[in-house]
């Protein structure tokens, strides 16, 4: 198969994406593929992940504030030493604590995705789940805008400016 | 409940039935939950375990479930006992063999399981055979709703569910269908059902046995994406996109290996048949790739409506000892039950004492000699 961008070489790399039950496919040869930033996929292991997360400088802001590298959770004593060891975290506390560190490893693990966007127990306050139905629908928006999907980003903006 | 109630037959959701059953063997979807308030079980002391154990026992064994609610204390369960519910994909290996106090719910024939301190707090899942996962999507769904009534899970606006492991951080969902696809493995093409699995951010399992060499030719595919995506969003691509296709692939190689090499194909059915008609020891690594064999052949006939002379003579064959739908023939449920059966631990405990390896190797080649000589 012909790369479908060059039209010259031959395709090696497939990408699938389904997108709201739309599957599209792309096939792309090697040098082709890095030109466009696609770089390819392979399952991530949570060790994998995780040496990810030790490799990571922590930034100015970090130093500033004190490196989450440094913190202990102060609901379980959880460090994130702990967890490039254990792979599993202290309490739910630490999503809060470490998030600076943690946000990267988890848009890694979701593809790119970081906000919920499924079931919410009935006891949710009202507020919160307003609140929850606003950001999903603005990260729904952000995709439709880099998708050049403009219908669909005008119809989710609508939505947007009369639930806010 | 005994164990040794249902070791000797299979489950519900193994016995062949259900949607595109020739090829999806089985469909299952599990939620993960933590309680709030509570820290993860890593961090929890064995007082704290205990506390949360009792918890949510209580909770599980109270829920109108329609059916009998059986509880196993899996800490204090023996050993081979253990080996039984993994056998069975009740519980999972990390479960049955983790540390500290933990629990496991069995419930509606085996369709409903919850592991209490496994990795998470509570872990819940549904089952059903062949391509069922909207069902199972909906019966989870009510089945968590209960249990939230009478308790607060760990939850945040922001990322959702908070699981101990960020791997399953958001809805909490893990779908898992288990195929069986011995046509594109025989064709060459398994290779590329992995890597467009891999593509699609699937990950891939063997079914029976350790590690991902799938044996038998059994595979589970499971989603890894739990955040930015709603529970139904994760079913509909499963159940309309994913799984039909890769049911589409499998039949076509089936037709390609009916059109172009009968003889590879008679030859794979018949080879399987004589060593397990004849076999004195049979490992059970071997008899999943035969069975999976006859399994291919049966189908094809049955719901195919396709044969070769070997296929055409094994479906002839009269089945002993299983449970017949048709005199005279060999069915679906006779080989599953063959598969389910031979493991180690359900050889062991339907004869009542530990064996080892070498005669276990005996007393499985003698039941699946019985069930096929008719
Ligand atoms: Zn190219
Ligand atoms: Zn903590």
């Amino acid at each position: 198969m012909q790369c479908q961008v060059c039209q010259k070489k031959e395709a090696t790399i497939h990408l699938t994406e389904i997108t709201d039950g739309v599957r599209s496919e792309m096939h792309l040869c090697e040098h082709c593929a890095q030109e466009e930033g696609i770089a390819v996929k392979s399952q991530l292991s949570i060790n994998e992940l995780l040496s990810g997360l030790l490799a990571t400088q922590p930034s100015d802001d970090e130093m500033l504030g004190g490196a989450e590298q440094e913190k202990a959770c102060p609901n379980c004593g959880f460090t994130l030493a702990q967890f490039t060891k254990e792979a599993v975290l202290g309490c739910p506390n630490d999503y809060e604590v470490f998030e600076k560190s943690l946000l990267p490893l988890i848009e890694k693990a979701h593809d790119g995705k970081t906000v919920h966007r499924g079931k919410v127990p009935s006891k949710t306050p009202k507020d919160t789940k307003k609140q929850m139905k606003l950001a999903a629908l603005r990260q729904q928006l952000e995709a439709a805008v880099q998708s050049e999907d403009y219908e669909l980003a005008a119809k989710l903006r609508d939505e947007i400016s009369q639930k806010g | 409940m005994k164990l040794t109630d249902i070791s000797g037959d299979i489950n519900e959701w193994f016995n062949g039935s259900g949607p595109l059953s020739e090829i999806v063997i089985s469909s299952r979807i599990r939620l993960a939950r933590n309680i709030a308030g509570y820290k993860f079980l890593s961090r929890c002391t064995v007082a704290e375990k205990s506390e949360i154990l009792k918890k949510l026992r209580d909770i599980l064994v109270s829920l109108e479930l329609g059916d009998e609610i059986f509880y196993l204390a899996v800490d204090k369960t023996p050993v081979l006992d253990r080996h039984l519910l993994v056998e069975r994909h009740l519980i999972s290996r990390h479960h049955a063999f983790g540390k500290g106090p933990r629990g496991a719910v069995i419930a509606q024939r085996e369709s409903f399981t919850a592991m209490i301190n496994e990795e998470d707090h509570l872990r819940i899942q549904t089952l059903k055979g062949g391509l069922q996962l909207a069902q199972c999507a909906e019966r989870i769904n009510r089945i968590d709703d209960m249990i939230e009534q009478r308790i607060d899970y760990a939850f945040s606006p922001r990322y959702g569910y908070l699981t101990a492991c960020p791997t399953n951080l958001g809805t909490g969902i893990r779908v898992s269908v288990m195929l069986h696809l011995p046509a594109l493995k025989m064709t060459g093409q398994i290779e590329k059902f992995l890597n467009a699995s891999k593509d699609m951010g699937l990950a891939v399992r063997g079914l029976f046995g350790e590690g991902t060499e799938a044996a038998g030719d059994f595979y589970q595919l499971s989603n890894q994406v739990s955040l930015g995506v709603s529970e139904a969003e994760v079913v509909a691509q499963f159940e309309n996109v994913i799984i039909p296709e890769i049911v589409g692939y499998e039949n076509a190689a089936r037709k390609q290996l009916l059109s172009k090499e009968p003889d590879i194909l008679d030859d794979k059915i018949s080879r399987a048949m004589a060593l397990l008609r004849n076999a004195q020891l049979i490992s059970s690594q071997e008899a999943l790739f035969l069975l999976s064999h006859l399994r291919m052949g049966i189908n094809m006939h049955e719901r195919m409506g396709v044969s070769t002379p070997a296929i055409k003579k094994l479906c002839d064959i009269s089945a002993a000892g299983g449970k017949v739908d048709k005199p005279g023939s060999l069915s679906i449920t006779t080989i599953n039950r063959l598969f389910m059966l031979t493991q180690p631990a359900h050889l062991q405990l339907n004869c009542g004492k530990t064996l080892d390896a070498a005669h276990r190797d005996i007393l499985r080649a003698k039941i699946i000699r019985s069930a096929l000589n008719g």
